[in-house]
């Protein structure tokens, strides 16, 4: 499970930078002033207790919130206000805390629907379902197979996803946002209710992500041994204020962490 | 035992994503495809072309329509009526104006207008959902409805506010008009409920149906991943309505030869929902199932006192029909809420496994 | 410019030059706003305590009027024929627990909603084969004479059916709000199965808004039966209540109330001072307009709540 350290990381510049960003909801402040940045191909992690403003800010990054105030910048562009649809086209995929697959379509579909942004032939020809359009269902039908493959899910390819357990349903999440090639992926408590094996299951792939797609990974987990296993660095939130950032070490030997976990009155 | 796929293996992507990859399900396709153009004009009478199988192939053209907006992209909408007189009057209007275009031309022009009518009346489903869009779309049934009958130029200010549909040629045979038999009229119908049908099979079984049945399960989850909600849902409801408008075309030109707005009432609409519930949300061959059933089952109705030699009042008889139409519907949303497309699915996996289920 | 006359000017000017007449618009399309409140309040009853949108509410309108007919046509006296009415609805929401809720518990809203498309056929069909389908009259012996107030029109009956409404109202309002069983209700909104497993009886809960639903049914059936008879068309209203619902929220009872009034006069200013200009007739479709364009502004309608989406 450990994270085979001997490997050189290459980690490159700063992907994502995210400014003193804040956001309120009908006064309650879920995210007050943070600022981290995320470097190419690391890991990043995000903890914190919960409410602690963790998936604000993922919600923050993707465009589904807009934050009040703060400076978001993706790949040395700050960012306008923009649709939520927008961020996927700029290459940041996500996963979610509570599954959100399209519960009535299969497996395939599913992570099909994750290239949707790659697709490019019209209405005109998708009527025909010849030609180009053939051709180009073909291509990203292989790609896709190579992520069924990679994820191990060859046999439920076909299964309507609302029928398959939940450690199955996470792992299609993960190969939806996949098949969407993103530089950044967002995941929302990828292990929550997981047993042991299923974690170790999914630890190996998000390092495999990380190292064989290439993608930088920005992840919220409450498994504390996971966390510090996989991350390349630790961005700790409390009550919606950044308390602390660092490698894991730096991180685990920090007080105002073990207050927050411990539980210190905040007056 | 000989409907099974054993044996018949898929070698590439391009035949395992075949509409149907089992080889007895194509010939039985086939089979249904040669039946219908080649047996049923020569077999059926004037009456069963004219009372049930024509109305029931337009009918399955506004079902599949209207299934794919609400059973594929989640729009529910009680305006297919109204979208089907935008065809209607559409297609009254652009062929009175200019004769000499070839009325198949004007058949899909008219469904070009109902798409952008379609388009129109879909702009509020960026903010609202669900039964608040149902009222949008109501909005739109008597809205249009009324402009059709208080406009004189929608249909040419003839005295009986009614439309007719003036006759007109392809290939030199007469398709429309008083004097276009009802095979002929039949030929019509079938080759649009047919190709309409493959091409909207081919839609949803590609991106943009990916994308409507994403906004559909979950429209947050699709937007995120870069679904443009507006842009998918007004796709839906331009293609769905191009589908009801060219649905409401053919049954002024094809079927009934001439209408007034009553003919396209709330009434129609609730019946192409019914017609898709029954069938299955989300199923193109459902569409065309529950609208044999929609269209069958008055008729049987209706005929029934008269076999067994009971008189029977006609509203009397309408009255039963709406039981027996409630109680159904009742009854199939308890037993399989997905209709007969599912029960249809259900059957065959039973078939494969027979006489050995274990 | 003559349209922009018709449309911005003349209209107002009419209003000014005769408020009586105004007034008189605006007291009757009140009290047809009434009989939209009181449909719309069936609605919000059902969809408020089991989630279900109610498609068949008019139809149970009509067919608790057609049955109240029906018994006083027998010669069975008005307040045993009443009696009897309500007793049928409450047999009839027992029924459709029984035979159709209860099969469909955890259903999709969506699978609700057409059930009750379909209820409603059902029902139209049963009520007009068991009483027959023709135009009844209705007479309750309510008083509807008219009389002056300041020069302006008023009608008895109008009055009479406005102070019925009103106290429907204050008494679900207060049955919602005050009562165990209002609270169990609205615990059943929220979720079926939470209301279950903290041992809410869900069907006797559905039985009973059911049955709620069928006498409010009973007495906008008896409202509207009066005024124009009881016939098929009772059963159109449901439609015209769906704008009403829009614009008042489908959870909130003032809400039903207030949107009510709103279309009603609304729809009826409109008709008389706009209609003109459009060939007249656009009663119906105004209240759906109306209610789109608001959607527009407050998606969420006048009184609901405003909904945060998370993921």
């Amino acid at each position: 499970m450990a994270q085979d350290m001997t490997k050189p990381r290459n980690i490159g510049d700063v992907l994502l930078n995210v400014e003193n960003i804040s956001i309120a909801f009908g006064g309650v402040k879920a995210l007050d002033g943070v600022s981290f940045d995320v470097r190419e191909h690391e890991i990043l992690a995000i903890i914190g207790p919960n409410g602690a403003g963790k998936s604000s800010m993922l919600n923050c990054i993707n465009g589904f919130y807009h934050p009040q105030d703060g400076i978001i910048t993706f790949k040395g562009t700050p960012r306008q206000r923009m649709q939520t649809h927008e961020a996927a086209a700029q290459g940041i995929a996500r996963t979610f805390q509570n599954i959100a697959l399209f519960k009535g379509m299969s497996t395939l579909d599913n992570i099909m629907t994750g290239r949707n942004l790659k697709m490019k032939k019209n209405l005109l020809w998708q009527a025909l379902y010849f030609g180009p359009a053939l051709t180009e269902e073909l291509e990203h039908r292989a790609k896709v197979e190579e992520i069924i493959d990679f994820l191990e899910i060859e046999a439920i390819r076909k299964t309507p996803v609302g029928k398959l357990p939940y450690g199955l349903q996470k792992r299609v999440e993960l190969g939806r946002a996949l098949a969407a090639e993103p530089d950044l992926l967002l995941l929302d408590e990828p292990m929550a209710g997981m047993n042991h094996e299923e974690k170790e299951d999914m630890c190996r792939y998000i390092l495999d992500v990380n190292d064989e797609f290439g993608a930088t990974i920005v992840l919220i987990e409450h498994d504390m041994s996971v966390v510090m296993d996989i991350s390349d660095r630790v961005v700790v939130l409390d009550y919606g204020r950044k308390i602390a950032a660092g490698t894991p070490d730096e991180v685990r030997a920090n007080q105002d962490v073990i207050d927050a976990y411990l539980g210190v009155s905040h007056d | 035992m000989f409907y099974r796929e054993s044996g018949q293996f898929k070698t590439s992507y391009q035949k395992d994503q075949q509409v149907f990859p089992i080889a007895q399900d194509r010939i039985f396709i086939a089979l249904l495809l040669v039946v219908a153009f080649a047996v049923v004009p020569f077999v059926a009478d004037e009456y069963w072309l004219q009372a049930v199988i024509i109305p029931f192939l337009i009918f399955s053209l506004a079902a599949v329509g209207l299934n794919l907006l609400t059973g594929y992209a989640g729009q529910v909408s009680l305006g297919t009526g109204a979208f089907m007189a935008v065809g209607a009057y559409a297609t009254y209007k652009i062929t009175t104006a200019f004769p000499e275009i070839n009325i198949v031309i004007v058949f899909l022009m008219s469904g070009m207008v109902a798409a952008g009518v379609g388009i129109v009346f879909g702009l509020p489903s960026l903010r609202i959902k669900g039964f608040y869009l149902a009222v949008a779309t109501l909005a739109a049934q008597f809205f249009i409805l009324w402009l059709f009958n208080k406009v004189g130029w929608f249909f040419n200010d003839s005295p009986s506010g009614t439309i007719t549909a003036p006759p007109r040629t392809l290939f030199g045979i007469m398709i429309s008009g008083p004097e276009a038999t009802a095979e002929v009229r039949y030929f019509v119908s079938l080759t649009f409920l047919v190709v309409f049908t493959v091409i909207a099979k081919n839609i949803v079984r590609g991106r943009i149906g990916r994308s409507w049945m994403a906004i559909r399960d979950m429209d947050i989850a699709a937007e995120i991943i870069g679904i443009q909600p507006l842009k998918t849902k007004l796709m839906a409801f331009a293609i769905s309505s191009f589908y009801c408008g060219l649905a409401g075309a053919l049954s002024v030109f094809a079927w009934l030869g001439g209408a007034e707005t009553e003919a396209f009432s709330i009434a129609i609409s609730f019946q192409v929902l019914f017609m898709i519930i029954i069938g299955g949300l989300g199923s193109i061959m459902g569409s065309i199932m529950g609208a044999a059933f929609i269209t069958l089952v008055p008729i049987f109705l209706t005929n029934m006192p008269a076999m067994f030699g009971i008189p029977m009042a006609t509203d009397l008889s309408k009255h039963i029909e709406e039981i027996v139409f409630g109680g159904l519907i009742v009854f199939l949303l308890i037993v399989e809420p997905h209709g007969f497309a599912r029960l249809w699915q259900i059957g065959k996996e039973k078939l494969r496994q027979w006489p050995f289920p274990y | 410019m003559e349209l922009l006359n018709i449309l911005f000017v003349a209209p107002f000017v009419d209003i000014t030059s005769s408020p009586v007449f105004f007034a008189e618009v605006v007291i009757g399309g009140l009290m047809t706003g009434v009989m939209y409140s009181l449909v719309a309040l069936g609605f919000v009853l059902i969809f408020k305590a089991s989630g279900v949108f109610n498609f068949a509410q008019g139809a149970m309108v009509l067919f608790a009027a057609l049955t109240l007919v029906g018994l006083m046509e027998r010669g069975v006296p008005i307040p045993l024929a009443l009696a009897g009415t309500v007793l049928v609805m409450i047999a009839l929401a027992m029924l459709i627990e029984r035979m159709m809720l209860r099969h469909l518990v955890n259903q999709e809203g969506i699978i609700l909603f057409m059930a009750t498309i379909g209820l409603n056929f059902l029902l139209e069909g049963a009520g007009q084969i068991a009483w027959g389908s023709n135009v009844k009259v209705l007479d309750l012996g309510i008083p509807n004479q008219s009389f002056e107030v300041a020069g302006i029109l008023l009608n008895q009956f109008d009055l009479f059916a406005a102070a019925i409404a009103a106290v429907m109202v204050t008494v679900l309002a207060v049955f919602f709000q005050k009562t165990t069983i209002g609270r169990a209700l609205r615990a059943v909104a929220d979720d079926h199965q939470a209301a279950l497993s903290v041992g809410i009886p869900l069907k006797t809960i559905w039985v009973i808004v059911w049955s709620v639903a069928g006498i409010v049914a009973l007495v906008a059936g008896i409202m509207w039966g009066a005024k124009s008879g009881v016939q098929f068309s009772l059963s159109l209203i449901a439609l015209k209540a769906l704008p009403v619902l829009i614009l008042g929220g489908f959870t909130s009872v003032p809400g039903a109330i207030i949107g009510g009034l709103i279309i009603g006069v609304g729809e009826k200013i409109a008709e008389i001072y706009w209609g003109p200009a459009f060939g007249g007739a656009i009663e119906g479709w105004f209240a759906y307009m109306l209610a789109l364009a608001f959607l527009m502004f407050r998606p969420q309608g006048l009184f609901g709540e405003k909904i945060i989406e998370r993921v």
